[in-house]
């Protein structure tokens, strides 16, 4: 039992170390946000890198996802004489769910990825330690704009992405399907509230947070040269993947009692 | 406190106070531990103002380490290190951030911003420090480049420079903002005896225009001799010397011999084996 307890105790001690990293590089960032200058350039090349360089990422994963989902329920629904409510089962899965699970799994893979590889390289090339050296704390310069820059894209990716998942999904209903397209946008406008909407820019803000700080956080405690970032990289995509995924049921049960699901 | 070294000689001193005036860097009984390794043991070391002192000592006898914490890029075991009158043991980075204005330091990578021109990386400093003028930078940032005679290479990227060369950028780099200090960490390894001369001649010629206080890490004699005005010898975590360049090479303390001389020995080869 002892030897259990012992086997368990170095694993769990070391992820809640890891969480407690990842909290206090949190909280240290929004109070740099909060008390000290913003760099604008920095912040501005980061939305450019975040936010529009993902366009065509976040585009192909709203337009197909769309578009099979689509075909998917219609070919389940058909059998009961349900074929119009695919535009409404389309619409308010991907807002509640798809598109902000998938950008954000995206988002992790392209973004996450190359924020923890461009700082671990950072890290281990001394860089991060010519910052300080330069009276310049690496929060700020490095962790501030890129947190700011994923919490102002990453709600206007999932939005894209909720947009051409709904355009997919109604041309493959209507032009593929021969769904009746007046029943089809009638369900879907009747059945789609503005709280589902809002469900998924919450969940995709808060997806942008576990993102960016999970990667940035990899890149700054990345060591052992070339194969330790290599390994940064690794362990941030799919800690944060992993993180996007657990979190999504917790604030799905949690945004479901703010905004409850259907039509109330 | 340092313990005694093993040849008392006169100029084999423990704790080492300088003759010059007040002190800019003041360590006091400095001690790192890294895993179970010690890596300092205790070093005593005053570095008075203007006045250039190199650390000498075999690769990996903390050198690097001991500079590293006189700007607050490692914190210590235990000791005390003053910049100015100020323990900066126990202050935050935002805290730290005030004393590196004071200090530039000098990387044995040179560290320079690989997305960034050498202009950009020059101009670092400055910009963060609030200077918006491009005129302004561009002017200041040829003055560097002239002192470090690489006039004309202000849009090349870090990469497409040799080893010297992004020495002298980063050494540009952390003058620009005329600190009172600069720490040189390995500033001519790495480089052919050409090149190396040539940073020792810019680390002179900056002494004397700028009259900044420096400290000099090296395994590099030449260099030391060179530029330094005292030398401390580094020998398993402690300071083992202490004393100025004549001092140095009229020891007869076998250690410091078989340092200068470049010989390895039998107790040394085992204690490398060990």
């Amino acid at each position: 039992m002892v030897r259990f307890f012992s086997a368990l105790g170095a694993p769990l001690l070391s992820f809640f170390q890891y969480l407690g990293e990842v909290v206090l590089l949190t909280a240290d960032t929004f109070r740099s946000i909060f008390t000290h200058r913003l760099r604008w350039k920095l912040f501005l090349n980061q939305i450019v890198e975040v936010g529009l360089l993902s366009q065509l990422v976040v585009v192909i994963t709203g337009g197909f996802t769309g578009a099979v989902f689509s075909a998917q329920t219609f070919f389940q629904f058909n059998k009961l004489g349900m074929g119009s409510a695919v535009g409404a089962v389309v619409s308010v899965s991907l807002c509640r769910e798809l598109a902000p699970v998938l950008t954000a799994l995206m988002v992790a893979g392209r973004v996450g990825a190359a924020m923890s590889a461009e700082i671990g390289t950072m890290k281990v090339t001394e860089q991060i330690d010519a910052l300080r050296a330069l009276a310049v704390y690496p929060i700020d310069y490095l962790v501030v704009p890129r947190a700011l820059a994923m919490m102002v894209s990453m709600p206007l990716l999932v939005a894209e992405c909720i947009a051409v998942g709904i355009t997919t999904g109604y041309f493959v209903a209507i032009f593929m399907l021969d769904i009746n397209g007046t029943y089809y946008m009638a369900n879907m406008v009747r059945w789609t509230r503005s709280r589902d909407i809002i469900m998924g820019l919450s969940k995709a803000f808060c997806f942008g947070i576990l993102i960016v700080f999970i990667s940035c956080h990899k890149g700054l405690t990345a060591r052992e040269g070339a194969v330790g970032v290599g390994r940064a990289t690794t362990e941030a995509v799919v800690n944060a993947s992993l993180a996007v995924l657990v979190c999504n049921f917790f604030l799905t049960m949690f945004f479901n009692i703010i905004y409850p699901a259907g039509f109330q | 406190m340092i313990e005694a070294p093993p040849s008392p000689e006169s100029s084999i001193k423990p704790g080492l106070v300088s003759s010059k005036s007040s002190p800019m860097i003041a360590v006091r009984t400095l001690a790192k531990t890294i895993g179970q390794q010690e890596i300092l043991r205790g070093i005593d070391l005053e570095v008075a103002t203007g006045e250039t002192l190199a650390i000498i000592g075999r690769s990996g006898g903390g050198k690097s380490v001991l500079l590293k914490h006189l700007v607050g890029l490692m914190q210590p075991s235990a000791g005390e290190i003053w910049i100015q009158g100020q323990n900066i043991i126990g202050m935050s980075e935002r805290q730290l951030g005030e004393i590196r204005k004071k200090i530039g330091m000098l990387f044995q990578s040179g560290a320079l911003f690989d997305s960034m021109t050498v202009e950009e990386n020059i101009a670092f400093p400055l910009r963060e420090a609030g200077e918006r003028d491009p005129k302004v930078l561009r002017a200041k940032v040829a003055e560097m480049l002239e002192v470090m005679e690489m006039e004309g290479q202000e849009d090349k990227m870090p990469e497409s420079l040799s080893g010297g060369m992004k020495k002298r950028v980063g050494l540009a780099r952390s003058i620009i903002r005329r600190p009172s200090c600069v720490l040189y960490d390995e500033p001519t390894s790495g480089l052919d005896p050409v090149v190396a001369d040539s940073i020792n001649r810019l680390i002179r010629r900056l002494q004397h225009r700028f009259g900044m206080t420096s400290i000099v890490v090296t395994h590099d004699m030449k260099n030391a001799f060179d530029v330094a005005d005292r030398i401390a010898y580094l020998h398993e975590g402690r300071i083992y010397f202490h004393g100025t360049s004549a001092e140095l090479q009229q020891s007869s303390d076998p250690l410091i011999q078989d340092f200068l001389l470049g010989r390895s020995n039998g107790q040394q080869e085992k204690r490398v084996e060990a």
